[in-house]
């Protein structure tokens, strides 16, 4: 245990130990500000991980063709928004189970870019770093959080803007109330399940742009295993913060933390059990819902389809 | 998509609308698995007698499709009787992987005659699966956490307590294999405690297809046919209704999940001792998504217990056909896209079904008033 400490200890007070946390964590992050949207409208949207998948192989296929990153990340959205279509469109147009249809999608997406993958060879590099000027000499944190490449930082622009567009603006009010209570949604003339197909695009896009981040701006070569449930982990970082936005970032970068220790324990001389810090956010999950159950509000409506006229 | 639905009100006119909708479905999925085919410069029309050549045609390869198909059953029927208490298991592939774990404990720990020891070893693989799902059951009934998210969650859970249990010599590793680079496996079975293997045909199966019919026929009457079944059935289509007839939802949802995650361990315990899959012993990704497409099968089988056999060997092809892929000069993983689209090919039909006879219900109540 005092090992534990100290391990701890050292880890908080290196510097590359926060760069690592940090690029594991926006990825995370990307992922589930969009999954949040999602679970707020009701969807509990297990395809993030497809998701995410397809998004690094769209940046992939779309960098390879133009060689410009922005594509490349557009690329990215526009594949996880694909994605994003068939889960909406099989779960909330037509009435198909929406765990059954995200399963699948996983299945399907990881064969899919897989066989394209071993078929077609596609050349990527990642990103320019950008250092954000004083901001990256903030000392331990500085260089984790403005020393990144550049698509990093849109991570900055999207939270705001997804916080604002639900928890401000009409639409998001619909949104919420369709996650909520979609049977007073639907009578107050609110269209249920259209809202609720427009916050899966939401999360599709910006997973998609999380995996476009991922590729392009960390590991810039496409490999099938790329994504390795990382989607599963945002899913549960959002259900960690008991589905508000604050408590979703803070679940990312407490399992990005976490996820990051297998690379910088090792580095700093430590030698912990790489499988429980594996199995760490699952089960520090487990806990936290065990205890904090009947504490959280879900979402009332959560993983509950709607079709009017039956409960 | 317009279909002549003119006699659609008839139950004539029903059939062919739904077998209809079904074949277009299945047409569009293998047109567009066949189009992916193409799009990478092979021809169709040899993958597609690759597979079947790999999985039925060719002499002693359809042994081999049966025994994928075993341990995909086994996982498809349990995943039914959690379906049916309304429960969403979707942790098989953890539930598997612990049960194929204490199998291998149980198998490597106990020294008696072997018939005895492959009898300890299956149920050792039940109670594996069975502890891993009724930890998320416990949870469901106890702190009311959704069922969902603790099995996903410990599926990875499971793997890397796999994972350790096979780097440590006093749970499952064993100290003297070496195989070439891979030192992290368990030790073989004996050969006593294998599942006896039989020749049919030029085909070796494993004598566990037979146990594995056997379940699946008896779980298939018990949930149609008996009282049990029923009050689960009560217990899943509505619980108001079961707590009015005092039918407990907690004691019938725990069992349900219990049974569902100890046929998943079963499956385990059967891939173990089956000898169709890693030769005898536990190695890190024994599950090979069996769990995953066990659940599929599950799926695609629409909870029907009669329907999981034909659907689990249908998978179990798609898996052993892929191996003759090589000569074909196309990727083995186009399999997965394959079966990918086949899911969700069968999952249209009936949600179509749904929309269209909700709308023509809704048509002919207008016309009323």
């Amino acid at each position: 245990m005092g090992d534990l400490f100290s391990a701890v200890l050292d880890v908080g007070t290196t510097e590359s130990a926060y760069t690592a946390a940090a690029r594991f964590a926006v990825v995370l992050a990307f992922a589930a500000v969009g999954e949040w949207v999602a679970e707020r409208a009701g969807t509990l949207n297990i395809s993030v991980e497809a998701m995410i998948l397809a998004g690094a192989f769209g940046a992939a296929l779309g960098y390879h063709a133009t060689g410009s990153v922005v594509l490349g990340l557009v690329g990215g959205m526009l594949a996880g928004g694909a994605v994003a279509s068939v889960q909406a469109q099989m779960s909330h147009r037509l009435t198909a189970d929406q765990f059954v249809v995200g399963l699948t999608l996983n299945i399907l997406v990881l064969g899919i870019v897989g066989f394209l993958d071993s078929e077609w060879k596609l050349s990527t590099r990642t990103a320019s770093i950008v250092e954000v000027p004083f901001l990256v000499d903030i000392p331990l944190v500085g260089p984790a959080l403005f020393g990144q490449p550049w698509p990093f930082y849109l991570i900055y622009l999207i939270t705001p803007l997804f916080a604002w567009l639900v928890l401000r603006t009409r639409w998001g009010l619909e949104v919420r109330s369709v996650g909520e209570n979609p049977q007073a949604a639907d009578v107050s003339g609110i269209d249920v399940n259209r809202r609720r197909r427009q916050s899966i695009y939401l999360g599709g896009l910006s997973a998609g742009l999380g995996g476009g981040y991922l590729l392009l701006g960390q590991v810039g070569r496409f490999d099938p295993g790329i994504v390795a449930g990382r989607g599963f982990i945002a899913l549960v970082a959002v259900i960690f913060g008991g589905w508000t936005l604050r408590g979703a970032i803070f679940g990312c970068l407490l399992f990005g933390s976490v996820l990051s220790f297998r690379l910088t324990l090792p580095g700093l001389g430590y030698d912990l059990n790489n499988e429980m810090l594996s199995s760490l956010p699952s089960l520090v999950t487990i806990a936290a819902m065990a205890l904090f159950a009947h504490a959280v509000r879900q979402p009332e409506a959560l993983a509950r389809p709607f079709i009017r006229g039956l409960k | 998509m317009s279909l002549a639905v003119g006699s659609g009100r008839g139950t004539g006119g029903r059939v062919v609308e739904v077998v209809t909708i079904y074949v277009v479905c299945g047409m569009a999925a293998l047109v567009f698995s066949g189009l992916i085919v193409e799009a990478v410069g092979s021809d169709w029309t040899d993958v597609g007698k690759a597979l079947l050549n790999g999985s039925v045609l060719k002499p002693g390869r359809w042994g081999g499709t049966i025994g994928v198909t075993i341990p995909l059953a086994m996982v498809a029927i349990g995943t039914i009787i959690s379906t049916k208490a309304n429960l969403v298991n979707i942790g098989q592939e953890g539930q598997l992987l612990v049960g194929a774990a204490t199998a291998t404990y149980v198998g490597s720990r106990i020294s008696a005659p072997g018939p005895i020891v492959v009898v300890l070893i299956l149920l050792a693989g039940v109670l594996g699966g069975a502890l891993w799902s009724g930890i998320a059951g416990g949870l469901r009934y106890w702190r009311k956490v959704p069922e969902v998210l603790t099995t996903l969650l410990l599926v990875a859970v499971a793997s890397n307590l796999v994972g350790y249990g096979l780097k440590n010599p006093w749970l499952l590793l064993d100290p003297e294999a070496k195989l070439g680079n891979r030192n992290m496996v368990s030790r073989q079975l004996p050969l006593d405690t294998r599942m006896p293997r039989i020749t049919l045909w030029g085909n070796e199966i494993s004598i566990s297809a037979f146990l594995a019919v056997a379940l699946i026929l008896l779980v298939g009457w018990m949930l149609s046919r008996t009282i049990w079944g029923f009050r689960l059935t009560v217990v899943g289509q509505n619980r108001r209704v079961a707590t009015r007839f005092g039918i407990s939802e907690s004691a019938h949802g725990m069992i349900a999940m219990f049974a569902s995650g100890g046929f998943a361990g079963l499956a385990g315990a059967f891939m173990l001792t089956g000898g169709d899959f890693a030769n005898y012993r536990l190695v890190p990704g024994f599950s090979v998504n069996i769990g995953w497409v066990g659940l599929l099968v599950a799926l695609v089988a629409n909870n029907r217990a009669m329907a999981v056999i034909p659907m689990a060997f249908v998978f179990a092809s798609l898996r052993t056909g892929s191996g003759f892929l090589a000569s074909t000069g196309i990727e083995r993983r186009v399999t997965d896209v394959v079966q990918g689209l086949i899911v969700l090919a069968l999952l249209l039909p009936p949600a179509i079904m749904f929309i269209r006879e909700r709308r023509r219900a809704l048509a002919s109540a207008r016309s009323r008033v």
